[in-house]
């Protein structure tokens, strides 16, 4: 739910990280957050385990600059990708307005990017969401593993409305900033909607 | 459904401070933040300059969703007040209007039960301004309202953002 204040002139945008677990979603929040000025960023908070394994959630807040007068600020969520953390995840997407959904691009976890991509179809469901209207980008992350399905056929499996789609390392990069961006942009056209 | 886009004019702004500093003086409280239940701040009065607000706030909202989650497994439908006792200072949380947290930070200067009380009367004063806002909100469906700024968004000014 994006929240409009023309008191203070912001706007606010909700994003979440979304897929299965190990697959790189604190990483594209790291990375985003040791590239983005100072000025532009808040601070990083990680809910983790004492194994660096998320919790409850990453959060990062990101200034873009402004619009039309208006600063625009986005929040960048991540859920816990473990399966049995569930009922944290959907929390999460309460108040969503942007999905990035981070696949793993191992063979051995194309079984769990899809089952993850139908956890988020159902849970934002719940929420009274739909994936197909939802602002949506998708990331193959991991491209720099030996053992990676190819892009083409990662793309058949998983990609769900032509959303656009970006090939990624997130520990080093690449990526990681088109896909916030298509994500970003579509939250954006989404409020000249209303 | 989700709830509809908040928004929130110069008027009941103003009006929310107001009863925000007026809380904070009752209840001799170190700051309060009105937050909203996806973790925006909405307003703030008192010694905010000494908090990372916006963490606070993300933070806040994580709390409640976690404790909501933990009402419903045990068949509750909220728990409507959460506090978090610390060495110096303690944390009142409170749900407002259905859609807003209340998060008031006290130290030794006020006690739980003087802020309970204050929270409640204050709470009732924030309810009236919520409902305005919603009734505002829907209002702006129709033609009285002025158009969002952002109706005109141009593919250029979505750029212009990105272009570092």
């Amino acid at each position: 739910m994006t929240f409009i204040n023309y008191a203070t002139r912001e706007i606010n945008c909700k994003i979440v990280y979304y897929g299965p677990g190990l697959g790189g979603k604190t990483s594209n929040l790291q990375y985003i957050y040791n590239k983005t000025a100072p000025e532009s960023k808040g601070k990083m908070i990680s809910l983790a385990t004492e194994a660096d394994r998320t919790l409850f959630f990453d959060f990062l807040p990101l200034d873009l600059g402004s619009i039309r007068g208006f600063t625009t600020r986005f929040h960048l969520y991540t859920v816990p990708g473990q399966v049995f953390y569930d009922a944290s995840r959907k929390l999460i997407l309460k108040g969503v307005d942007g999905v990035v959904f981070v696949a793993d691009s191992q063979e051995e976890r194309m079984e769990a990017n899809v089952e993850s991509i139908r956890n988020l179809e159902e849970n934002l469901r719940e929420h009274g969401f739909e994936l197909s209207t939802m602002p949506y980008a998708l990331q193959f992350n991991k491209r720099d593993l030996p053992n990676v399905v190819a892009v083409e056929e990662m793309y058949r499996f998983l990609n769900y409305k032509r959303e656009p789609t970006f090939e990624a390392v997130a520990t080093t990069g690449l990526g990681v900033f088109d896909t916030l961006k298509a994500v970003a942009k579509q939250v954006l056209i989404e409020l000249r909607k209303r | 459904m989700p709830s509809p886009e908040l928004v929130l004019y110069q008027e009941e702004f103003q009006r929310l401070d107001t009863a925000l500093k007026k809380l904070r003086q009752d209840a001799n409280a170190r700051a309060i933040f009105l937050i909203d239940r996806t973790g925006q701040q909405i307003a703030a009065a008192g010694e905010i300059e000494q908090f990372d607000t916006t963490s606070l706030a993300s933070l806040t909202a994580g709390n409640v969703a976690a404790t909501d989650g933990l009402a419903k497994l045990i068949g509750e439908r909220e728990f409507s007040v959460l506090f978090h006792e610390g060495q110096r200072d303690h944390i009142h949380i409170s749900i407002v209007a259905k859609r807003a947290i209340l998060l008031v930070i006290f130290d030794e200067r006020s006690s739980l039960g003087l802020v309970r009380l204050r929270v409640k009367r204050a709470s009732q004063e924030m309810e009236l301004i919520f409902e305005e806002m919603l009734r505002k909100g829907e209002k702006s469906v129709g033609p009285v309202v002025p158009a969002s700024p952002f109706a005109e968004i141009t593919d250029e000014d979505i750029d212009a953002l990105f272009s570092e």
